[in-house]
């Protein structure tokens, strides 16, 4: 403590101006969606009566948090993590007999008149502890042993959630791949996901009969290509024809097994939606009330990604300005000052502004890895990739669903998305970062 | 310090940029290159509001405004804020019941959706809407809407003006989508002919609708907002106490009267009867009030001074006196000696009223006695005139000559729906002939029968241009038009031309033909069109009528019918009256027309006159077969209704009583608003063809 001046002047400013200015944009934003003529500003704040009053007090609430972290020491996250952990997943099961029934998903205790969300804020336990396990020195991460466990750390609370029906918040959890990739997960691992991600995709998009003799096209020239070889070594010939059966079963079998067993309807309608296809999966029976009215609820996913397209399409290069936003603030674009949020700032403020946006961000992202490759632990090292990896996972899938790249998965922009608990978990997560930068020539462990 | 895998960063740092990269195309496609969101945004959000300007009015002579503007409510109704009213006492204070609550309600719903406003009870009725005035307060979600309604101070020329009404589909289309649903078009009269001019330029608000259609606001402070420019007004020539007394005239008679100056063409008052009310068809009783007259077979919306087609009779000889002399076929000394008919064809036909006493020794006699044999002779002289060559080349020249007065050609009115009346080709008489006839087989043509038929219109006029001696205007009701425009003007040059078809026939001829004229008031059968102080010229014309009624030819009352113009010297007003099956020329459209040149030039009645319009007007002479005609008509169209709609509800009550004729139900035991609307209005004009074209000969 008595060191304290010294440490404050190590914190990275950058990472804390671009914080500041994200959360300010993000009120703009909500302001801007939110405002109707005539609105008391003034009496809002004193009443929370409105969404960016209420923001901004999360905002307020975020600082205190981040400064009690900074005045933290930080051998304290890398000692706390596996009970940080323990503490998540405990968190997570309790949802399983408390969860309280909001908004069609089951991922939330009702704690008096706060929501609980544990797949929210565990992203930053599994970060801490991902970073806790690589950094350990009996880690040897070169061995399968270590690669599974790793992922082990990442896939448990990504399943919980998944069972939860958050697939959106357990989509996150696959990003902290990117941190084992840094601290060197096979390569191949990556390209196959690749290319599992690849024939997933084409296996939509194509018919299956099609794709099937495409497949089997280029797995006879590739036999061809590699003739001369196959006459020397038999195993290529094997290989090859394993591989072949490995994708057609895959296109198949897996995929349509995973349509039908895993992914819930709504999310098949999404990702079919986003490729501009019917789902074939829907079986067209059963007509209840509470059936009609869920498919009313879905078809208006693809209907959310046109209002939003058309929101931002509107803005063209340099906006409509602030409150001159038709489509935002009358409210055509649903959820629009959480999800779609980023539809404010593209029709508000055009092409340039959203541009603008979007280099802050890089920014945001490019100086993290800059800190995390400036560590002298790996612990920091690793945790730093994990937020990068949150950060880029929420940011990418969220700007690509508003502008129709991906499908409508429900999570928040980073700072700039309404909502106290996605604030509360991204300043917690950045904020032990830059803790964390300020002891970066000690090595935790 | 870690270095190990540290290359990795790089394509982490990689995998970031490109992801970013990807997602900045996108925007650049959405933003810049792609131009349709913008437009599908302002179409989302901007909701185009039209303001109606205020139709123009229509003034007489004297500049009073006949048809006028005036303010009624609607009372319009935001379904989704009607919450926790009484339902029963709102039906009761709007004297509807629970069912039709629903209905109006489901019905607006389904038109504005449930958050915007519709039409919940239009043109709400004064008493209504004092009522729903008190009680507003309890019913949230209804209110009040200002509506421009047209009205009719004068209560009078419902057939001159017209009436206006929604545009249905069909001619949205025909407007190239220039009129939108709900929009008010002019229909029939001066309201339809003068649309552009009444109409006024429409004017657009832009307002902002957020995602559920709520208008919440101005969009850019009005910035794009068009004002509407109000119609113009229309000065007419007609004068409207002169149009009241006519149609009070006309009450209770089939047929048609029009009034004209002579000097201008200016038509002073038109009346058609049966008449109507216009303020029927603008209130909130209007749709009940259209349905009531569109299946009344009297044809009450017809208007037959400009659509009635009538055998002209006795009234048409000036005109074929007229032909003969400026073809230079006779002289005003001219005489036939007539022995009771005319002989020359063989058959005996035509039969004059007088016989001998040389009753046709010259024109102006001849028109005093109204000679049917001078004129069948005079008509025979015309088209066998040697230099034509041939009967049928007469015919066509006398038949061009009739153009000239306006006969067999429409006149060019300013109104819509004008009838050509009919003077036939001479293909026609070939096909019925075999292609061989003479002046003998059409001969009854020169007393105005045959196949001759005018519309008073058309017999108005071409009185117009013996009282001009030689020329007219075209008929026409505008004088002016307010503020005109060079379009405007292109539109009323038509009638500013003076038309001298006659002007170079001596005055002699027409001065023989107008004293003969003048001979029938003071000697004649028009003696009852005397005014002291005023010289009226005049004829008279009577023709028989004849009509198939449930398949017997029945004869009935002779059409009574007038022309004339006053003062001889100096023409001010020319009229023609056609009575249906009243009687004789000089009982009914005589005393008529002459009531109404009292009027317009004295502005006073003699105490004859005055004794002799409370006669008139009270007198029914509305021919008894419409009760019929009404009557079959009825349960015909019941019957029909029956086969397509399998509902035979309508026709059991006139399945209750036994068939016996002229017993008819006393109210119309239809119910308009079940039917079709239009194809029932069809049915009724052609019926009411069927009843002008089946009357038949004979004249004096």
């Amino acid at each position: 403590m008595s060191q304290q001046p010294a440490i404050s002047s190590k914190f990275d400013r950058v990472l804390i101006g671009i914080y500041i200015l994200l959360v300010a944009t993000g009120l703009t934003a909500i302001f801007a969606a939110t405002y109707k003529e005539g609105d008391p500003i003034m009496q809002s704040f004193l009443r929370f009566g409105t969404d960016y009053s209420k923001q901004f007090y999360f905002f307020i609430g975020g600082l205190i948090l981040g400064f009690l972290i900074l005045l933290t020491d930080s051998k304290f996250f890398a000692a706390t993590a596996n009970l940080g952990y323990a503490i998540g997943i405990f968190c997570l099961l309790l949802v399983f007999p408390f969860h309280s029934n909001i908004k069609g998903t089951e991922s939330i205790i009702k704690l008096g008149s706060f929501n609980f969300q544990p797949a929210e804020f565990c992203k930053i336990f599994v970060a801490l502890a991902l970073a806790k396990y690589l950094s350990l020195p009996e880690t040897d991460f070169t061995k399968t042993r270590s690669q599974l466990i790793a992922a082990g750390i990442v896939l448990f609370p990504a399943a919980l959630t998944i069972l939860q029906s958050e697939t959106g918040l357990a989509l996150v959890f696959f990003s902290f791949f990117i941190v084992m990739f840094r601290e060197g997960l096979p390569a191949i691992i990556l390209w196959v996901g690749f290319a599992f991600a690849a024939l997933f995709v084409s296996s939509i998009i194509i018919e299956p009969d099609k794709l099937a003799i495409a497949l089997t096209a280029i797995a006879v020239l590739l036999i061809y290509i590699f003739r001369r070889q196959i006459k020397r070594k038999r195993r290529i010939l094997i290989n090859i024809i394993l591989l072949w059966a490995l994708c057609v079963g895959i296109q198949r079998f897996a995929v349509p097994f995973i349509f039908k067993n895993v992914l819930q309807k709504h999310q098949i309608e999404r990702i079919y939606n986003l490729f501009g296809k019917d789902n074939p999966y829907e079986e067209g029976v059963v007509i209840t009330d509470q059936a009609s009215s869920k498919k009313a609820k879905e078809s208006g996913s693809s209907y959310n990604v046109r209002q939003s397209k058309i929101a931002i399409g509107s803005g063209r290069i340099w906006g409509k300005g602030l409150l001159k936003a038709t489509q935002t603030r009358y409210d055509f674009v649903p959820e629009q000052r959480t999800d779609f949020i980023f539809c404010t700032v593209g029709e508000g403020f055009g092409f340039a502004g959203s541009v603008v946006l979007l280099l802050l961000y890089l920014f945001l992202l490019f100086r993290i890895v800059t800190i995390a490759e400036r560590q002298r632990s790996t612990f920091s090292r690793c945790y730093a990739y994990g937020v990068a990896s949150a950060f880029f996972f929420h940011i990418a899938i969220n700007i690509s669903m508003t502008v129709g790249l991906a499908p409508v998965i429900g999570i928040p922009l980073p700072f700039i998305s309404y909502g106290g608990a996605s604030l509360l978990t991204f300043t917690v997560l950045l904020a032990i970062l830059i803790r964390l930068d300020a002891d970066r020539q000690m090595v935790l462990r | 310090m870690p270095v190990f895998n540290q290359s990795r960063s790089r394509i982490i740092l990689l995998i970031f940029l490109i992801t970013f990269l990807v997602i900045i195309f996108q925007l650049f496609y959405l933003q810049v290159i792609s131009g349709k969101y913008q437009q599908l945004a302002i179409d989302n959000a901007i909701f185009p509001k039209i303001i109606y300007p205020e139709r123009g009015i229509i003034y007489d002579r004297k500049g009073k405004a006949i048809l006028n503007n005036t303010i009624s409510y609607d009372l319009m109704v935001v379904p989704a804020e009607v919450k926790n009213i009484d339902t029963a006492e709102f039906c009761r204070l709007m004297s509807i019941d629970i069912d039709q609550f629903k209905e109006r309600m489901l019905e607006a719903r389904i038109k504005n959706t449930s958050v915007r406003p519709s039409v919940f009870t239009d043109l709400l009725t004064p008493e209504l809407q004092a009522r729903f005035e008190e009680n507003s307060w309890k019913f949230p979600g209804f209110t009040m809407v200002e509506r421009p309604l047209r009205i009719y101070p004068y209560n009078a020329a419902a057939h001159i003006l017209g009436y206006i009404s929604e545009v249905d589909s069909k001619e949205i289309e025909n407007s190239g989508n220039f009129y939108r649903m709900g929009d008010y078009k002019g229909k029939t009269g001066l309201e339809a002919y003068y649309e552009n001019v009444l109409m006024g330029q429409r004017g657009v608000q832009y307002l902002i609708k957020d995602n559920r259609n709520r208008l919440v606001g101005n969009y850019e402070n009005g910035a794009f907002d068009t004002a509407a420019i109000a119609g113009r007004g229309l000065r007419t020539y007609i004068d409207i106490e002169l149009q009241q007394l006519a149609e009070k005239l006309m009450n209770n008679k089939v047929g048609g009267l029009v009034a004209i100056d002579p000097k201008t063409g200016g038509i002073l008052a038109m009346v058609s009867g049966p008449n109507y009310n216009p303020n029927d068809l603008t209130g909130p009783d209007k749709s009940k009030n259209y349905s009531r007259l569109a299946l009344d077979v009297k044809g009450p919306m017809l208007n037959r001074a400009v659509s009635g087609n009538y055998e002209p009779g006795s009234t048409f000889k000036p005109i074929g006196a007229m032909v003969a002399l400026s073809e230079g076929v006779i002289t005003p000394s001219f005489g036939y000696p007539c022995g009771g008919r005319y002989t020359l064809c063989g058959h005996g036909k035509p039969a004059c009223t007088h016989s001998g006493g040389g009753h046709a020794a010259n024109l102006r006699l001849s028109i005093a006695n109204s000679c049917n044999s001078y004129y069948a002779h005079v008509y025979r002289l015309t088209v066998d005139n040697p230099k034509f060559g041939g009967v049928k080349k007469g015919y066509l020249k006398w038949k061009e000559y009739l153009s000239l007065f306006g006969l067999g050609v429409k006149t060019g009115v300013d109104l819509p729906g004008e009838s050509n009346g009919n003077i036939a080709d001479t293909s026609v008489y070939n096909k019925e002939n075999n292609g061989h006839w003479t002046s003998c087989t059409n001969l009854t043509l020169g007393i105005g029968q045959d196949k001759m038929q005018t519309t008073p219109l058309q017999m108005a006029n071409a009185i117009c241009v013996i009282a001009n001696k030689g020329y007219y205007y075209t008929p026409h009701f505008v004088e002016r038009i307010e503020d005109e425009t060079e379009e405007d003007t292109a539109l009323m040059n038509r009638y500013r031309i003076k038309h001298e078809v006659l002007t170079d026939v001596p005055d002699t001829a027409f001065n023989a033909v107008i004293e003969g004229m003048n001979d029938v008031v003071k000697f004649g059968t028009a003696r009852i069109a005397q005014i002291p102080g005023i010289d009226v010229c005049a004829k008279t014309g009577t023709a028989e009528n004849y009509r198939i009624i449930d398949r017997k030819r029945v004869k009935l009352p002779n059409n009574s019918m007038f022309v004339c113009f006053a003062p001889k010297q100096n023409p001010r007003i020319a009229i023609a009256c056609f009575v249906q099956n009243a009687g004789f020329g000089s009982t009914w459209a005589g005393p008529i027309s002459r009531i109404l040149i009292e009027k317009y030039l004295n502005d006073t009645l003699q105490t004859r006159s005055v004794a002799d319009v409370e006669r008139i007007s009270n007198t029914n002479l509305i021919p008894a077969y419409f009760k019929r005609l009404q009557y079959t008509t009825d349960s015909t169209r019941a019957y029909k209704w029956l086969e397509q709609y399998k509902d035979s509800s309508l026709l059991k009550r006139f399945l209750k009583r036994s068939v016996v004729s002229n017993q008819v139900p006393e109210k119309s035991p239809f119910h308009p608003e079940k039917e079709d609307r239009k194809k029932s209005t069809a049915f009724v004009l052609q019926t009411e063809k069927k009843t002008t074209q089946n009357n038949t000969k004979k004249t004096t």
